[in-house]
């Protein structure tokens, strides 16, 4: 009776110890994942269509850094906001502006025809070129980049979108460098897109 | 005489400062001051109206509807930024305006949304817009257009108003300050 006692709190002991090893585990892989593969985890293949109705895959931006951008058209603040600021943005880099890569991709692909996408960016800096494609395709982007977006109904039938509003700074490479942040100032976000600038300069 | 001349000016100058009144009631229940909208992309179906709506009387309202001849349908929206992601929801109850309190509708917060514009808005352009109080009725303003890049009623804006950005926090053109 006793001994049994005994062996069943030696078993407890043990399984706590090992709930405890077991958690601390975790914890460390989660935190080296937070450091490095989870970063490296955002971007990667994919297949659209550009503003004027041409094919682009991931190969389309190799070999130049991008500022990708997820938005829609139909969107009446946020989108036209961030479009305006990174038009100033590639303004103040004058020359240099051209070795990089500037992309809005729709996260409403039912309304933004590559037609209405070149119309619409025909009002922001020319550098800037758009991309759709089908739901599954830009469903596919949107999960490689960890982008959030869903739709909204509202009560004319119509919906509107609930979307990720960061612009993602990708390397030569396709890998995640850096973000902005939506309505981050301009010398902050003129400082990411110059380090951006460097990181092709010396790849 | 002169007497006469310093009331009718008072009375000229009282009216002209008063923005836009209820109509047809006699008291001044609800103002909207300083309208104002951004004028949008090409091809872009959906514009934003802003203001300030102040209550001066002692009760409660609330902001139900809105039209224009502009657009198709007009909803009252908010707009939030939470944990990076920009998200819109209708106000399907309206928007409260508490008595004797104010409500801006302005960038990043409160909107009246314009959805199926029958032509992108221009700046320096003008165009009607009615909007709909559950007590105090209708009330319509005339909303100046500003550039893309406002952020608030003013005239400032555009892609050349840069220079005097503000140290720190950009709203976005001209050195405004958002929020």
């Amino acid at each position: 009776m006793r001994s049994r006692q005994v062996i069943l709190t030696a078993i407890a002991g043990i399984a706590g110890f090992a709930l405890v090893v077991l958690c601390l585990a975790f914890a460390l892989t989660f935190r080296g994942a937070g450091q490095g593969q989870h970063v490296a985890a955002i971007g990667g293949p994919f297949t659209l269509v550009d503003d004027n109705g041409a094919p682009v895959t991931e190969n389309t931006l190799a070999g130049k850094p991008s500022a990708m951008y997820f938005g829609y058209t139909f969107c009446p603040e946020v989108c036209p906001t961030t479009l305006l600021d990174l038009s100033r943005w590639i303004q103040k880099l004058g020359p240099d502006a051209d070795k990089l890569n500037y992309v809005f991709v729709s996260i409403d692909p039912q309304r933004d025809t590559p037609k209405l996408m070149h119309a619409y960016l025909s009002s922001f800096d020319k550098h800037i070129r758009g991309f759709t494609g089908t739901p599954e395709q830009i469903a596919k982007i949107a999960q490689e980049y960890r982008v959030y977006y869903k739709r909204v109904p509202t009560d004319d039938g119509g919906y509107v979108m609930d979307h990720s509003a960061i612009i993602y700074l990708m390397g030569a490479d396709g890998k995640l460098v850096s973000v902005i942040a939506y309505q981050e100032d301009d010398a902050a976000a003129l400082a990411k897109l110059n380090k951006l600038l460097a990181t092709s300069a010396s790849s | 005489m002169r007497f006469l001349l310093t009331l009718a000016t008072v009375a000229m100058l009282t009216a002209a400062a008063c923005p836009a009144f209820a109509q047809g009631t006699g008291n001044p229940p609800i103002e909207v001051e300083q309208p104002w909208a951004r004028a949008t992309p090409a091809g872009a179906q959906t514009g934003a109206a802003y203001m300030t709506i102040e209550n001066k009387t002692g009760n409660a309202d609330r902001l139900t509807g809105a039209s224009s001849d502009v657009a198709g349908t007009l909803q009252i929206h908010e707009m939030t930024v939470v944990n990076g992601v920009m998200q819109m929801r209708q106000l399907a109850d309206g928007l409260p305006i508490p008595a004797g309190g104010s409500v801006a509708l302005k960038p990043g917060s409160y909107h009246v949304m314009l959805i199926g514009l029958k032509k992108p808005l221009a700046a320096g352009e003008t165009f009607p817009l009615t909007l709909t109080f559950e007590k105090a009725g209708n009330i319509s303003v005339t909303v100046p257009v500003q550039a893309m890049g406002a952020m608030q009623d003013d005239k400032s804006g555009g892609m050349g108003g840069m220079g005097g950005m503000q140290s720190g926090k950009s709203g976005g053109m001209g050195g405004m300050e958002m929020k």
